[in-house]
């Protein structure tokens, strides 16, 4: 058997002239088409650079321009050719000048040898090709594609607009049944032969002109009227990028297409010479691996899409800037907001971080300075406790540290005393879980010892603050998970929320947590809440707290453990 | 008018999820008329400003075809070219042009010996010309039309994703083939472990082994709707020197490489340009686009007598008084490192942290 080889080229053609000398020297006659728009010059230096080599000629040159029929002309040109001139030819192979052999020609000819009456192409019909591009896939045959997506992109949309618009529908010749698929394929001469001498060819030529890209799917439909035995897949490792683009393979992919097990690889950057001078050896003895991976090769091109389309949730930086609706709004990881927690329990912080296995801060947007847990100064990734460089931009601020700390969950205090301009965001941030214990904020001031005089107007304006943060949470467009308790309402019965916001936080809790932080004894607050009504404030974010102090103190046992799940 | 109002209606800046779509119907018509005036101005302002030039080797016929272009302005940078021309000649710049200003450490006599350099000198005023801008404007210009070109300051050093294995044709090559014609890179201030005036570098050696720390995660990303371009701070120095004034701490995006067309100008530095549509480096959809990352090796020794000087001079800021405490800050030798210091390690770390993006390049 012997195995002829079309290529098609139009740029970096010493490339080409060293494929066409390595095909050449296995054995393998060659037939060079090259774009009728490629230099003169550059023709010429091809054409005297392989001179030596018999088994190597030209086809006649048209011009290829991406998408249009040319291409499917000059296959055929070369082929006809390939065929009349080269009988020894059992099998011809369609390539362009940045296909690389990545295996030993030897192998793929024993591959071809082995299956004698197989043509490799892959054809897929319209409804179940998954990979096309732009949305125009079965259209490809039913609209008219006269103009170059390339050059006339704006007439080209235009005209396929009007014939949407229109209900324009070719008629598909008789017996055609539309199939797609990569353009390199590897036939037998007769299937071959039987494609170029279908008696209907004049009139299949004359509809494919105006199909788009045919050259994914002229030899594809075809094969599937002549061939007794397809085999649908490409031999040549060909990856697209998410807008159809072919990928193109560097010097540093040379162990991955060691894992491929097809037997062609493209593109290849034309000035990958370590690619080209690992694969074009004379003796076709290459570091192959044993298995072939093509799994693994599918998973990288895979996640390089994905990181294209999707980035990575959280991160904002200098390539990626998406508005709110595409994820501007969100950051990185799940993290808890806690108002009024630690004006209640003197131990909270230590007792969450020893709950939920996380990271528990301060007031992170205290006026004064951000309170790292630990009281750190700089944290993780350089932020800095400064309250000017945090509220010069405190959203950055929040998704930096969310985005810094990947892996491990953050929880940090928030109440109306701290810089609120980070609110909005949180409240829109459907990572973030906001705790909030309504009026909480009373307590302090309380314990301030002050008289209710004088700190009445500090908690009128709290209280107007937390108000308006309450405000927020309660929007429609709210995305955070949110828990709200009015301070009468939480005292009653702390430990049940307690265990709800371990258990929303920490799902998969490892750590039995057995205790509860101790509450804050509230004897005399209700008077103090009494005190700021007698002194004409209105305090209603606390709940219904009984002025009877005796009423307001919970039942509580703290030294009865507790197992919180 | 309601829709003039609507243009002047812009904010500054927009912050995390605040950006916008671009106005449309007459506000952004006036809007585009206002940027291509702009542009026109700083095109005429380096037509004018091209006799403050004068050759000192001239080498651009050798410039050939489809050749990557390298474009600075310096001063007195004799300790960091041998290692910036080694580098970027590596990447695959083919011809450097190099404006000298005045400088007094032999900076001229090293370039004009190179033989990939073209060399223009002038005395005049680094402030007066929009920071070096408006002479780069003009060698862009007159020699950047049609090829890809990369404006970088000496102390900036470029690396991007597969920087090692792939040059930066393989990079340009597959930012045509995305219909990308710029490519952002963000400026990351790079320390030693002691005091910025200790230590040792050679001219020639590779920086990085003695400024090998570097902030990983507190930069402020905005981007300012009129020019669409990028607005990031942070890093070391904001953390350092600006922590009172964050709004002035120096800016961290830039757009080095380009895909230059005559009509095109820089407007701040490389931090924007128009036309605006090139500054636009970032995907909004939130998916991520390739980036690279510019490493600045501004804190090598020497830096606290420079910053006395700078002072001085009062060249380099727009409102040079405003940033007086800054050098002296920077004259009193600072140390940047901290606890929270990350030290570097190469591209995929600097991938990994999200300081720059591979997109879908792969």
């Amino acid at each position: 058997m012997t195995l002829g080889v079309v290529m098609l080229c139009h740029a970096a053609l010493d490339r080409a002239a060293q494929l066409a000398r390595h095909w050449a020297s296995h054995g393998c006659p060659v037939v060079i088409h090259v774009d009728a728009r490629a230099p003169m010059d550059q023709f010429e230096g091809l054409q005297s650079a392989l001179a030596d080599l018999p088994d190597i000629r030209f086809s006649r040159r048209s011009p290829c321009e991406w998408g249009t029929f040319g291409i499917v002309q000059a296959t055929i040109d070369a082929s006809t050719q390939m065929l009349a001139q080269f009988p020894q030819v059992s099998h011809v192979l369609l390539a362009s000048g940045s296909c690389l052999p990545i295996r030993p020609v030897r192998a793929l000819q024993a591959h071809l040898a082995q299956h004698p009456d197989t043509d490799f192409i892959e054809s897929v019909t319209t409804a179940d090709v998954g990979w096309t591009v732009g949305g125009l896939d079965e259209e490809r045959f039913t609209l008219r594609f006269p103009f170059a997506w390339k050059r006339q992109r704006r007439l080209f949309d235009g005209y396929v607009a009007l014939q949407r618009a229109l209900r324009f529908r070719r008629r598909l010749p008789p017996g055609l049944v539309p199939h797609l698929g990569s353009q390199w394929w590897c036939l037998t001469r007769a299937t071959l032969q039987a494609i170029l001498s279908h008696p209907d060819r004049p009139a299949l030529d004359r509809y494919f002109r105006r199909v788009w890209i045919p050259d994914e799917s002229y030899f594809q439909s075809l094969v599937r009227q002549v061939s007794t035995r397809i085999e649908s897949r490409s031999l040549t490792l060909s990856k697209f990028d998410y807008q159809g683009r072919p990928h193109v393979f560097y010097d540093d992919h040379l162990h991955l297409l060691r894992q491929t097990d097809a037997f062609l690889a493209r593109k290849i950057w034309p000035k990958a010479d370590l690619l080209y001078r690992t694969f074009l050896t004379l003796d076709g003895d290459r570091a192959l691996a044993p298995e072939p991976n093509p799994g693994k090769i599918n998973r990288l091109f895979a996640k390089a899409v994905e990181r294209r389309v999707k980035g990575r949730p959280g991160l904002y930086m200098q390539s990626r800037f998406p508005t709110r609706a595409r994820g501007g709004n969100q950051a990185a990881a799940p993290y808890g907001v806690f108002s009024g927690f630690v004006e209640l329990f003197d131990d909270f912080q230590p007792w969450l971080a020893r709950a939920l296995d996380a990271r528990v801060h301060g007031h992170l947007f205290a006026f004064d300075r951000a309170e790292f847990a630990g009281g750190e100064s700089v944290f993780k990734g350089g932020l800095s406790d400064s309250p000017t460089l945090r509220d010069y931009n405190p959203r950055s601020f929040l998704t930096n540290l969310i985005w810094n700390t990947r892996g491990e969950t953050q929880c940090f205090q928030f109440g109306p005393a701290d810089e609120q301009a980070i609110a909005s965001f949180m409240a829109g941030d459907p990572n973030a879980m906001i705790f909030v214990i309504t009026g909480a904020f009373a307590v302090p001031l309380w314990r301030s010892g002050r008289s209710a005089a004088e700190v009445r107007a500090e908690a009128a304006r709290l209280q107007k603050v937390e108000s308006d943060f309450i405000a927020l949470l309660n929007r429609p467009d709210a995305r955070a998970g949110i828990r709200i308790w009015s301070l009468a309402e939480f005292v009653e019965n702390p430990a049940e929320p307690l265990e709800q916001l371990v258990d929303l936080l920490n799902p998969r809790a490892t750590h039995r947590v057995t205790d509860l932080p101790s509450l804050t004894p509230l004897q005399g607050f209700g008077a103090f809440l009494q005190d700021l009504r007698n002194q004409g404030m209105a305090p209603v974010l606390m709940g219904d707290f009984p002025a009877d102090a005796d009423l307001a103190q919970p039942h509580q046992a703290p030294s009865r453990p507790r197992i919180v799940r | 008018m309601a829709a003039l109002s609507l243009e002047r209606g812009l904010p500054h800046a927009c912050a995390i999820g605040a950006l916008e779509d671009q106005p449309r119907g007459l506000a952004g018509a006036l809007l585009a008329l206002k940027l291509r005036r702009r542009r026109q101005r700083l095109l005429w302002r380096a037509f004018r400003r091209r006799r403050e030039l004068t050759p000192i080797a001239d080498r651009t016929a050798r410039i050939g075809a489809g050749d990557i272009l390298g474009f600075a302005c310096v001063r007195n940078e004799t300790a960091r070219l041998p290692h910036f021309l080694d580098h970027h000649r590596a990447l695959g710049v083919r011809h450097f042009l190099f404006v000298d200003n005045a400088s007094t450490d032999g900076t001229g006599a090293l370039l004009a010996d190179q033989p990939d350099v073209s060399l223009w000198h002038t005395p005049a005023g680094y402030k007066a010309s929009r920071f070096g801008m408006d002479w780069l404007t003009w060698l862009l210009l007159r020699h950047g039309h049609g090829h890809w070109c990369l404006t970088l300051d000496a102390d900036e050093i470029l690396i991007y994703p597969y920087w090692q294995t792939r040059p930066l044709p393989a990079l340009t090559d597959w930012l045509e083939r995305q219909g990308r014609h710029s490519f952002g890179a963000l400026i990351l201030d790079l320390y030693p472990e002691g005091p910025v005036s200790q230590g040792k570098v050679a001219p020639g050696e590779d920086p990085l082994t003695h400024l090998s720390w570097f902030d990983a995660g507190n930069y402020q990303v905005q981007v300012q709707p009129r020019m669409r371009n990028l607005w990031i701070q942070g890093g070391a120095r904001a953390r350092a020197f600006f922590a009172s004034e964050p709004r002035k701490a120096p800016t961290l995006n830039k757009i080095p490489l380009v895909r230059w067309h005559w009509r095109q100008a820089y407007v701040n530095s490389t931090h924007a340009l128009l036309p605006a549509h090139l500054n636009e480096v970032y995907a909004t959809d939130g998916g991520e686009l390739t980036s690279g990352v510019l490493l600045h090796t501004k804190f090598l020794p020497g830096i606290t007598e420079r910053a006395a000087e700078e002072k001085v001079r009062g060249q380099h800021f727009g409102n040079a008084e405003q940033y007086a405490a800054y050098y002296d800050r920077l004259t009193a030798d600072p140390i940047l490192h901290c606890e929270a210091s990350t030290r570097y390690t190469g591209w995929r770390q600097m991938e990994a942290l999200g300081l720059m993006s591979r997109g879908g390049w792969i």
